[in-house]
């Protein structure tokens, strides 16, 4: 094809055309003070990731349509988002200044949207902070920015024939299981040759959050970390050092020795339930599924050197930065915050309260109670993922070494080569403020 | 990704054209032929344009996605990081892998299963169109489908079990690092082969039937009707093919998206599944972009030798 010479005419019609667009474009758009965020007019957005989840996004609505006929100053506004499709959507958001003034975040991101300037400090009475318990506080260099209304534990569910057929007894929060003790139980209820897997640790799941959130735990307990948390400047050593090594070593002999599929199927905990495995490593949103089995117990994770570890902090709630009505918002985030609405989710959604009160007022999380468990569990054992605006990098990272472990490569290579992405990555952000 | 058909010049329009702006005036024709290519041109501007001159630049900076700092320029740091990168030479590897494989076995048998569906039988029309639904399937649906049928105790290890009397017993496909490729491979010929069928279709059917009467006459046999006839007849539909798979198959992303996320140990990554992991995953617009820019050279400098190579000579 030959160009040719622009003609005035035609470029014209193009310019006239563009600038309908944009026109119509700008059109459709509120004008919204201090740079988005709304909050102007007394309506207060808020957005949660659960559209998907029909139990918490209930109790969401319950909470703000309380909210709304309690008072007239102020309107709370739900929009629900999948939550896959969540974080893509605030990032979009504050891109473009129009993130909603309410809004759910999950706990190992906070630091990093409190760095980029998307969060607003939450200035919540301390007494009402102090009740809530640690792992669901989010919090970027000693300020808060988030608080979660619930936390989510994992644990080891298991058949209680199984151990006891295999000679193994039930470990407990205050007498978990030894490294020695958890080795010997696998052994045993392998060679009774009645379960296709001993334990299934859920590997089917791709999703990286995942793979950080249900094995990096088991990382700690042995004694090494996904960053040193020190100085929040390197992943050396920590990530790649002998205690590291031990637990790539301990998570590929788990495979090699066929107690855990490399892949698991699709729904772990399905399989636990139909005889599939004796053990399965899940989530205390399991915890109703477990009456499925007519002999389910849940223990803690062992202790492989320095104390049994899950992952701590879950979805909590933030103000974003640029809202119009940051008293409002607060006052909303209050008004959340009491103890019939943290009992509300704890029935509704198998989570645990954030406080002893809202337990208290829980059927099943009383003191002796069976739910009773994830509470002590999480107090004792919870350990919150890094809280460094690097964590995006540090997950994606960690997430691919594990799969990468579990899948049978050079633990040593693979260790070493994800501390230095790592600190890469730290190094190029300046260590993110550190 | 240009890949301009010839078109055989239209002496009518070119001194029509050439008539009227001698006269310097302004013909309907030209007024709507500008308004219908705006839309078009603007779709080009906004979603191609841009964005490859703003992966060209932000190459050069440390630009992440989520980021309170402003971007600043950095040089070549991030060229250094990457061919310092094992993944970024594995991603490479693997992805010529997957199109030096693809390309000769997808257009090949795309060309026999064309030949096949070509002949004057009964019934014909449903084969074209049984080997053409693969295609109008979505890829993702495609590929979340085999992903169920490559798993241990999947129907692929079935078939397998139960055609050879369970001699075979078949693989973790997807997880075998040996496997894992050449599982993807074979589904996406699958998957596309259908398209280029009836590219090459209607190439076959532009060629002449007098050409084959007359090759007839002269005694040619069936393999010299396709050797002096057909592959002559095609040129035009080869080169298209060609281009068209290479660049489709170097832009592998989505399967691997959905079926490996580039495992395990990273036997399936790909650039672009590289690409778009450290750009969204990961944040690093900046490495992503360096990716994607080196991508694009590299993709253009094959589609250069590829047109070299398919010139018209004389």
């Amino acid at each position: 094809m030959r160009w040719r010479r622009p003609r005035p005419l035609a470029w014209a019609s193009v310019m006239v055309l563009a600038a309908v667009l944009v026109l119509a474009g700008c059109g459709g758009r509120a004008p919204s003070g201090g740079g988005g965020g709304g909050g102007d007019g007394g309506e207060l957005t808020l957005w949660t990731h659960n559209a998907g989840n029909k139990e918490e996004l209930a109790v969401v609505n319950q909470i703000v349509s309380d909210f709304n006929a309690s008072q007239t100053t102020h309107q709370v506004k739900v929009q629900a988002f999948p939550q896959a499709a969540y974080n893509d959507a605030v990032t979009a958001a504050a891109t473009a200044r129009k993130l909603p003034c309410i809004l759910d975040v999950d706990a190992p991101i906070v630091p990093n949207w409190a760095w980029a300037g998307y969060l607003a400090k939450l200035d919540l009475p301390q007494e009402m902070v102090d009740k809530h318990l640690p792992s669901t506080l989010g919090k970027w260099k000693d300020e808060l920015y988030s608080i979660g209304l619930y936390d989510a534990a994992l644990g080891l569910f298991a058949r209680k024939s199984a151990l006891d057929a295999a000679g193994v007894r039930v470990a407990t929060v205050d007498q978990p299981w030894t490294s020695q003790e958890f080795t010997q139980a696998l052994e045993k209820i392998k060679a009774s040759g009645k379960f296709s897997y001993v334990l299934d640790l859920g590997t089917g799941d791709p999703v990286p959050e995942w793979w950080t959130y249900a094995y990096s735990p088991f990382l700690q307990s042995f004694g090494g970390d996904l960053i040193d948390r020190n100085t929040y400047t390197t992943a050396s050593g920590v990530l790649n050092g002998d205690k590291a090594m031990a637990w790539a070593n301990w998570l590929q002999g788990l495979v090699r020795n066929k107690y855990t599929p490399a892949k698991s199927g699709t729904d772990a905990f399905a399989d636990f339930v139909n005889g599939k495995s004796a053990m399965v490593w899940s989530g205390i949103w399991n915890a109703g599924n477990l009456e499925k089995v007519k002999d389910g117990v849940v223990m803690p994770p062992p202790d492989f050197g320095t104390g049994p570890k899950i992952g701590g902090g879950s979805w909590q709630w933030a103000i974003s930065s640029g809202c119009g009505n940051t008293a409002g918002a607060l006052e909303y985030i209050k008004f959340s915050m009491n103890p019939k609405y943290l009992s509300a989710f704890a029935t509704k959604q198998n989570v645990i309260p954030a406080t002893e009160e809202a337990a208290a007022i829980t059927p099943g999380w009383k003191q002796g109670e069976p739910k009773r468990f994830f509470l002590e569990e999480s107090k004792q054992f919870a350990l919150i993922r890094p809280p460094t605006p690097a964590y995006p990098y540090i997950t994606t990272t960690f997430a691919k070494a594990a799969q990468d472990i579990v899948a049978g490569g050079d633990a040593k290579k693979i260790l070493d080569q994800a501390a230095s992405d790592i600190d890469q990555n730290l190094k190029s952000n300046d260590n993110y403020g550190f | 990704m240009a890949v301009t058909q010839e078109m055989p010049p239209r002496s009518g329009l070119r001194t029509d054209t050439a008539v009227r702006s001698r006269r310097g005036g302004w013909g309907h024709e030209t007024l709507m032929g500008s308004l219908m290519v705006t839309p078009a041109v603007l779709l080009l501007i906004v979603f191609f344009f841009i964005p490859v001159a703003l992966c060209f630049a932000l190459a050069f900076t440390n630009a992440r996605l989520i980021s309170p700092e402003p971007a600043r320029i950095i040089g070549f740091e991030n060229f250094s990081r990457l061919f310092g990168d094992p993944l970024f030479w594995k991603s490479l590897r693997n992805t010529f892998y997957f199109a030096v494989v693809v390309v000769p076995l997808q257009s090949g048998f795309a060309l026999l299963l064309a030949l096949l569906v070509n002949a004057r039988i009964r019934g014909v029309n449903f084969f074209r169109t049984l080997y053409f639904v693969p295609v109008v399937t979505s890829i993702v649906v495609v590929s979340i489908l085999w992903r169920f049928m490559y798993q241990p105790d999947g129907l692929v290890n079935s078939m397998l079990q139960a055609l050879s009397f369970n001699v075979i017993q078949g693989t973790d496909w997807l997880n075998n690092p040996a496997a894992a490729m050449p599982a993807i491979m074979f589904m996406s010929i699958w998957q596309a082969v259908g398209f280029h069928m009836v590219i090459w279709l209607s190439g076959l059917q532009t060629i002449p039937g007098e050409l084959y009467e007359a090759a007839e006459l002269d005694g040619a046999g069936k393999w010299q009707q396709f050797r002096y006839v057909t592959w002559p007849g095609l040129k035009a539909t080869r080169t298209f093919i060609l281009v068209t798979i290479t660049i489709a198959a170097l832009s592998l992303f989505a399967q691997i998206n959905i079926m490996t996320q580039g495992g395990p140990l990273d036997a399936t990554s790909t650039m672009v599944f590289q690409a778009v992991r450290v750009g969204y995953g990961q944040q690093e617009t900046a490495y992503a972009s360096t990716i994607s820019l080196v991508f694009f050279v590299l993709v253009l400098a094959v589609s250069l030798v590829q047109r070299y190579l398919t010139r018209e000579r004389g």
